[in-house]
């Protein structure tokens, strides 16, 4: 540091010594470290963070019809819900109904609206017409005379609840639930349930993957860890290659061989177990067969890193003092991969959670996940309070797990130091 | 683990169920990626065993066709693009976290590493807004600016790991000796984690050549990477077309294997030396 010869630090002060030196040198290099974190942080706050915490604020965005009618959301939020609304509200919505035509404002609220009631969009787009082109007239007495449902207090009260800038209706409806008339939060009639049978349906399937992966992840990557590494290396490569192609080519394969005239069908059909081919793929045991295979090599290489550092010699111990050797294996060995089965097992749920290419493309209608959810709103209805409501559930779930993960990783490096 | 002399009749039994069992699940493993092959040299329009005749058509077919060409060479745009954007963000970011100790580390960390754990359909419909609100929908560059975000992560795990075994004395040296901080950085520090930074890049840019959700959401026709392109092959109509470029596919992960090993090699001896 040049400023030892110089006597003088940069703020012109009289040295007091090296202490305040070393403290400073210190202070840079925590400098020059966050300076190198920097742009990375930066990066993925701007073109990640953002981007997802501006979806999830979609799922109680409700600025619809605030945007769009502000003097009737604010007039119609001070109406008590009984009978109908006065003159002012029925003025300011006139009003607001027939300006709304420009610039694509009908459209959104015509789209928020036919969430409480299907038919609204209709009523919104006839009573514009009807709208008389004078404006000394009663407000009232006309949107009733274009159309009956002027003059009904629910029509009214759909409109108030649309008024407020945020809604809890998504995050509700994404649980099955909704808000009756009282405004109590309430089961859906149970006809129209779905999201709650979406959710069990995607947990189910990613437990099933996951006790499956360790079932035949924990024997292989046993073996592997046990074998001298000659062996080892080259049944490794069984583990890693498919590890390395891609999801699709896999994906592919899976439809290939599990097809109706498939390897796997004439196989069982030649040896006589089955007489006509059976339904392997495009149903749940397709999604099961293709995610295990995506998802093993993640539950093997945690579990096999973990036992590369277990020796064999405890468990040699137990048998030689007269342990059962299997006693040996699930009392002695066992617990000391419990690390490893841990991150496995909560990296491959964590995963299989949020998986939609591959039950899109083996599964069948009834074995699509959350995520296909997620997007098909997105895409396919435009309904993209739903579509954030039903992300944010999914990234809350996904988050607590990644947070129990990296505890857990974090202790397994803190023992090993 | 080995069978011992005077292993037990039971013991041999157990012996021989857990081999067998264990080859079965390393079957199970492989033959997917083993069955599509031969099927990519069949002459039938047909995906299915047993192959009547070999033909090259299906090669033939996908290297003379605009749609799989055209994608090819987007996924070939994207991938570096992005790859290398991930290793000079992910690089300095991992020595950044490694020299010194500050405020919020852990936080940041799990900031970093987050774009491996969030569900991508979530990421796809994020960017998928922001993106149209920033005019970087239906663009490379949005395209490569999401890869990046969901490479960068492994460049900052194996960077990291490379830099457990770094011995920082060597920079005081090299600054004692009057080396700027950045010859220091590429005569000195570089050469070293230079298998971190390119196992990382390889798993960036395996990453994003192998990416469907989030270019199905920001991509338009003109962008269609080669991942899009056989998500919708399969969709649609699964045709061998589909299992010459899957070989080819195979091939490239064969490839990467290799390089990882090497990478893998190379960063042994590195550490062994010191």
């Amino acid at each position: 540091m040049s400023s030892i010869t110089a006597n003088h630090n940069a703020d012109n002060q009289p040295i007091t010594g090296l202490k305040a030196q070393l403290r400073r040198a210190e202070r840079m290099k925590k400098i020059k470290a966050m300076l190198l974190v920097a742009p990375l942080a930066l990066f993925l706050i701007i073109a990640f963070v953002m981007p997802i915490s501006s979806m999830l604020w979609r799922s109680i965005d409700n600025t619809e019809v605030s945007s769009v009618m502000p003097l009737t959301a604010a007039a119609i939020l001070d109406w008590d819900g009984q009978g109908i609304p006065d003159e002012a509200v029925f003025e300011a919505f006139a009003q607001e109904l027939r300006e709304s035509r420009a610039g694509g404002g009908l459209g959104r609220i015509g789209r928020r609206l036919n969430y409480e009631d299907p038919t609204f969009r209709s009523l919104l787009t006839q009573t514009l017409r009807g709208l008389p082109l004078s404006t000394e007239v009663s407000w009232t007495e006309e949107l009733i005379g274009i159309n009956a449902r002027w003059n009904e207090t629910s029509t009214w009260l759909a409109i108030q609840r649309t008024a407020p800038t945020v809604t809890d209706r998504y995050l509700l409806a994404a649980l099955d639930l909704e808000r009756d008339i009282d405004g109590k939060v309430a089961q859906i009639a149970e006809n129209q349930r779905l999201y709650v049978s979406v959710f069990q349906r995607t947990l189910v399937i990613a437990g099933g993957v996951t006790l499956i992966c360790l079932f035949l992840g924990f024997p292989l990557a046993y073996l592997l860890a046990t074998l001298p590494p000659s062996k080892s290396n080259l049944l490794l490569i069984c583990v890693l290659l498919p590890f390395w192609t891609s999801l699709l080519v896999r994906t592919a394969a899976w439809i290939v061989l599990l097809q109706s005239g498939g390897l796997v069908n004439s196989g069982l059909m030649a040896t006589g177990i089955i007489d006509s081919p059976i339904q392997l793929v495009f149903n749940r045991i397709g999604v099961f067969f293709a995610m295990v295979h995506v998802l093993l090599p993640f539950m093997i290489l945690p579990l096999y890193s973990v036992m590369k550092g277990v020796p064999s010699s405890y468990q040699r111990a137990a048998v030689s003092l007269g342990a059962h050797p299997f006693a040996a294996f699930w009392q002695v060995y066992v617990p000391q991969t419990v690390s490893g089965i841990a991150a496995g097992t909560i990296l491959v749920f964590i995963m299989a959670l949020g998986y939609y290419i591959t039950p899109a493309l083996v599964g069948g209608p009834s074995d699509q996940m959350v995520s296909y959810y997620v997007a098909y709103y997105t895409n396919t209805t435009n309904n993209w309070g739903m579509a954030a409501a039903l992300g944010a559930l999914l990234l809350v779930v996904t988050l607590l797990l990644y947070m129990v993960y990296h505890k857990l990783v974090n202790q397994k490096q803190l023992v090993r130091s | 683990m080995s069978l011992q002399p005077y292993a037990s009749p039971i013991e041999r039994i157990w012996f021989w169920v857990f081999r067998i069992f264990c080859g079965l699940i390393l079957v199970f493993l492989m033959v997917p990626v083993l069955v599509i092959i031969p099927l990519s040299f069949s002459d039938s329009t047909f995906l299915t065993y047993p192959i009547q005749g070999f033909s090259l058509r299906w090669y033939e077919q996908i290297f003379s066709s605009g749609p799989w060409m055209d994608s090819l060479r987007n996924s070939l745009i994207v991938a570096p693009l992005a790859t290398i954007l991930a290793m000079i963000f992910g690089t300095l970011a991992a020595v950044g976290l490694n020299r010194a100790e500050f405020p919020g580390k852990g936080m940041i960390l799990a900031l970093l590493i987050s774009p491996m754990v969030v569900p991508l359909v979530i990421v796809a419909v994020g960017m998928y807004f922001f993106f149209a609100n920033l005019g970087l929908l239906n663009s490379y560059a949005g395209l490569v600016i999401a890869h990046a975000v969901l490479g960068v992560p492994f460049v900052v795990i194996t960077v990291n790991a490379t830099l457990q075994n770094f011995d920082y004395n060597q920079i005081r040296a090299g600054a004692s000796l009057g080396a700027s901080p950045l010859r220091v950085f590429f005569t000195v520090v570089l050469p070293q984690i230079i298998p971190g930074v390119a196992s990382g890049g390889l798993f960036a840019f395996a990453t994003s050549f192998d990416e469907v959700v989030v270019a199905l959401f920001i991509a338009s026709p003109s962008e269609r990477t080669l991942p899009i392109q056989m998500f919708s092959g399969i969709r649609e109509n699964i045709s061998p077309a589909i299992a010459a470029m899957a070989t080819l596919l195979i091939l490239l992960s064969v490839v990467l294997l290799l390089v990882m090993e090497l990478l893998r090699r190379r960063s042994e001896k590195l550490s062994t030396h010191r």
